[in-house]
């Protein structure tokens, strides 16, 4: 009784939160791979188990493949650019410059604003028209007298998904550089001048004492921007639509659902989109819980 | 311990209430005491004309029905797709709205044949519409000789707009009249250094391909496609995704939505847009709903080339869904938006004419005029993209090979897609 009385009050406390995300989150997520699972192509028909059909049958369909390239070349651009540029902000802001607080709220601003804002306003900075038709940044460069500089933006059939990461690293590298930041000065003192004792120069420093520390938090932003990038869908419908041009998965989802009618398809598709975020995640867990097993 | 008890228990309470009360709140807002009174009309009219036009036919209604009120249920979004999402999941989970608004023909199949929608034919023998609708629009609506909704207006998709004077600067005198003459005539313009063609997004490109397929098969080959017997493989139709192409070929930049295309033959940019009707309130109202242009010297317009004498119409409709809450109150407002008057009263407002044949021809001035005429006199073909003719998994297959078409030009792939979109169908 009395074991029970120290435990039961705290399971009741969080059972509802249990509850709810076991239905909302798990239950619906055990039926959208049940939906993925059955031929139920249209929204009457009851539909049967078919196994992986869907999943092996959608690679057979050109705007897939290319909306699956679309989002691997977002994701690398994205990625890697937010994780380059947030970190050398955060390198530069802990060089302790005058008024840090001020630049470090001015970084992070974007993340305020939501996708669909930034989308509106990069849509209009995007414009893909040139010469006498260019607004946006085209107008900008040619007014500044670089208009080799001016291009279609994300109208570009091949690098098109490359611009559209412009505005998610503009919205998300402020809050990689917080990351960081705290990465930075997570590092004794005590450690870069020993460093400095033992005649490393300051490169040095950085690349054998302050880089490896950073790895944790490096590894935490990948995470981040990676499943933030799998599942995009805001921005890339605020700034140009349902668009082949600019097809990712969970557009094409959307499009499965709600315009062809369905919805095994679109399970298929919110089904690799989950799948893909996961081969990001679980091993962060994994990783998160060995780290946290270790005394 | 038993305070600690006590202050678990009231927690994860209050916790199960909030997350039961977010359950009993949507039930309330349901059927609440004027359940029996409110009717709950569903619509994405939300924009300036169109909310106005509403408005308008709403005050007829509580003008007629005092024992009803108007419940206006409109979600925000051109063409709507947003509205259509959230109606599909409201009529799944079987809580309709007691009319809703949708695109006449083949886009409201997918709910005829889930058993979503009652059939009107009644209400079409009350009010005579039989009689006061042209017979090729019942024809084009009916699904095996039952109609399930009432069309409020008619647009006219196959327009061409042009600059009269960016085509008079390229030495063209007359609108073209035929695909080739218009293939000649875009090449002309592109002399002059100007835009021949503006064009939008994706769906702006369906919405021009329905014009050409029209345009370079002629109307009975046209409405061929959308029965049992059509062939898509056909030389004739090799030949007109041929002249889609060339046309494409002299599209400008893609703009970001049909808007600011428009706004570039307004502007003098470009010298030809093909679009459907609403652009004329956008180039003819004042700013900031429009631009503010005078007809005939700033913009002009004609039938899309080949087209002359054929009207391809889009209608939007009311319907009524089975296990209507307020099913008198629903019929109620059919009657209205069948009704001469209330199409009379928003027609003027939105800028589209009205599917009645009775029409005040008083009230439609301009470019509204020309439309009636056309209306009253042009064979009928429906529009792709508009949802009259194809099913919506259909009409996304279609965008989809579009889509696909403006990066790789591949004429035959092309072709091969839509027969299969049209085979996978189900229509």
């Amino acid at each position: 009784m009395r074991r029970v009385r120290r435990w039961l009050p705290g399971l009741l406390l969080v059972s509802p939160s249990i509850v709810a995300i076991a239905v909302f989150v798990y239950g619906l997520l055990g039926w959208n791979f049940k939906v993925a699972m059955s031929d139920q192509h249209d929204e009457i028909s009851q539909g049967s188990f078919v196994g992986l059909e869907n999943f092996a049958g959608i690679w057979d369909q050109e705007r897939w493949g290319i909306s699956v390239r679309h989002a691997i070349v977002f994701t690398v651009v994205f990625v890697g650019g937010a994780l380059v540029l947030g970190w050398f902000l955060a390198f530069l802001m802990e060089k302790g410059i005058r008024g840090e607080g001020g630049f470090r709220a001015v970084y992070l601003f974007p993340m305020a604003v939501s996708f669909i804002a930034t989308g509106v306003v990069w849509r209009w900075l995007m414009n893909s028209g040139m010469g006498e038709q260019a607004v946006g940044l085209n107008s900008l460069f040619s007014h500044l007298g670089l208009g080799f500089l001016e291009w279609q933006w994300f109208r570009d059939p091949d690098w098109g998904m490359a611009a559209m990461a412009i505005p998610a690293i503009w919205q998300m590298s402020g809050y990689v550089m917080a990351l960081f930041l705290a990465g930075f000065r997570s590092v004794p003192d005590e450690l870069r001048e020993s460093a400095r004792v033992d005649g490393c120069g300051e490169w040095q420093v950085y690349r054998y004492i302050v880089l490896p520390m950073l790895r944790p938090v490096t590894l935490s932003a990948l995470i981040i921007l990676g499943h933030i990038s799998l599942k995009v869908f805001d921005l890339i419908v605020a700034v140009s639509g349902k668009q082949i041009i600019t097809d990712v998965p969970a557009v094409f989802m959307w499009t499965a659902v709600f315009d062809s009618h369905d919805p095994a398809k679109g399970a298929t598709i919110a089904a690799y989109i989950v799948l893909s975020v996961a081969v990001f995640v679980i091993p962060y867990l994994v990783w998160n819980a060995r780290k946290g097993n270790r005394p | 311990m038993r305070r600690r008890w006590l202050a678990a228990v009231a927690v994860s309470m209050a916790g199960l209430l909030t997350l039961t009360a977010c359950g009993s709140g949507d039930k309330a807002a349901g059927d609440g005491k004027s359940g029996q009174k409110k009717v709950e009309v569903f619509s994405w009219w939300t924009g300036p004309g169109e909310a106005d036009g509403l408005k308008a036919m709403r005050e007829i209604f509580e003008k007629n029905n005092s024992d009803f009120t108007f419940y206006d249920a409109a979600v925000a979004g051109g063409s709507g797709d947003q509205a259509r999402a959230l109606l599909a999941s409201k009529l799944q989970a079987n809580q309709p709205p007691d009319t809703f608004q949708g695109h006449a023909g083949a886009e409201l199949q997918g709910y005829i044949k889930a058993g979503k929608l009652e059939p009107l034919n009644f209400l079409y023998d009350e009010l005579k519409l039989k009689d006061a609708l042209p017979q090729e629009l019942i024809d084009q609506i009916s699904v095996q000789g039952q109609v399930y909704s009432v069309p409020v207006n008619i647009h006219r998709s196959n327009v061409l707009w042009f600059n009269p004077s960016v085509l008079k600067e390229a030495g063209i005198s007359a609108a073209p009249t035929t695909i080739d003459e218009f293939i000649a005539d875009l090449d002309k313009v592109k002399k002059t250094g100007k835009i021949p063609l503006s064009i939008g997004s994706q769906w702006t490109a369906v919405h021009l391909l329905e014009s050409v397929l029209l345009g370079s098969l002629g109307t009975d080959a046209y409405n061929q496609l959308w029965t049992a017997n059509a062939d898509w493989s056909g030389a004739n139709v090799t030949k007109a995704l041929e002249n889609f192409k060339t046309i494409l070929s002299y599209a400008g930049t893609p703009q970001e939505d049909w808007q600011p295309a428009a706004k570039q033959v307004a502007d003098g940019a470009a010298a030809f847009n093909i679009m459907g009707d609403w652009a004329y309130g956008y180039f003819h109202n004042p700013a900031p709903g429009g631009l503010g242009k005078t007809s005939k010297t700033d913009f002009d317009w004609a039938a899309s080339p080949g087209t002359d004498g054929t009207f391809m119409w889009l209608s939007d409709s009311f319907t009524l869904p089975k296990g209507a809450p307020n099913r008198d109150g629903a019929v109620a407002w059919l009657k209205v938006a069948a009704s001469k008057e209330g199409q009379d009263a928003f027609n003027p407002k939105k800028g589209s004419i009205p599917a009645r044949k009775d029409a005040d021809k008083s009230l439609y001035q301009d470019y509204l005029a020309w439309d009636l005429e056309q209306w009253a006199s042009d064979k009928l073909a429906g529009s792709i993209q508009h949802g009259v003719v194809a099913n919506d998994a259909w009409r996304a297959a279609i965008n989809d090979a579009v889509g696909l078409f403006q990066q790789d030009h591949d004429i035959a792939k092309f072709q091969q897609a839509l027969a299969d979109a049209a085979k996978n169908s189900g229509q």
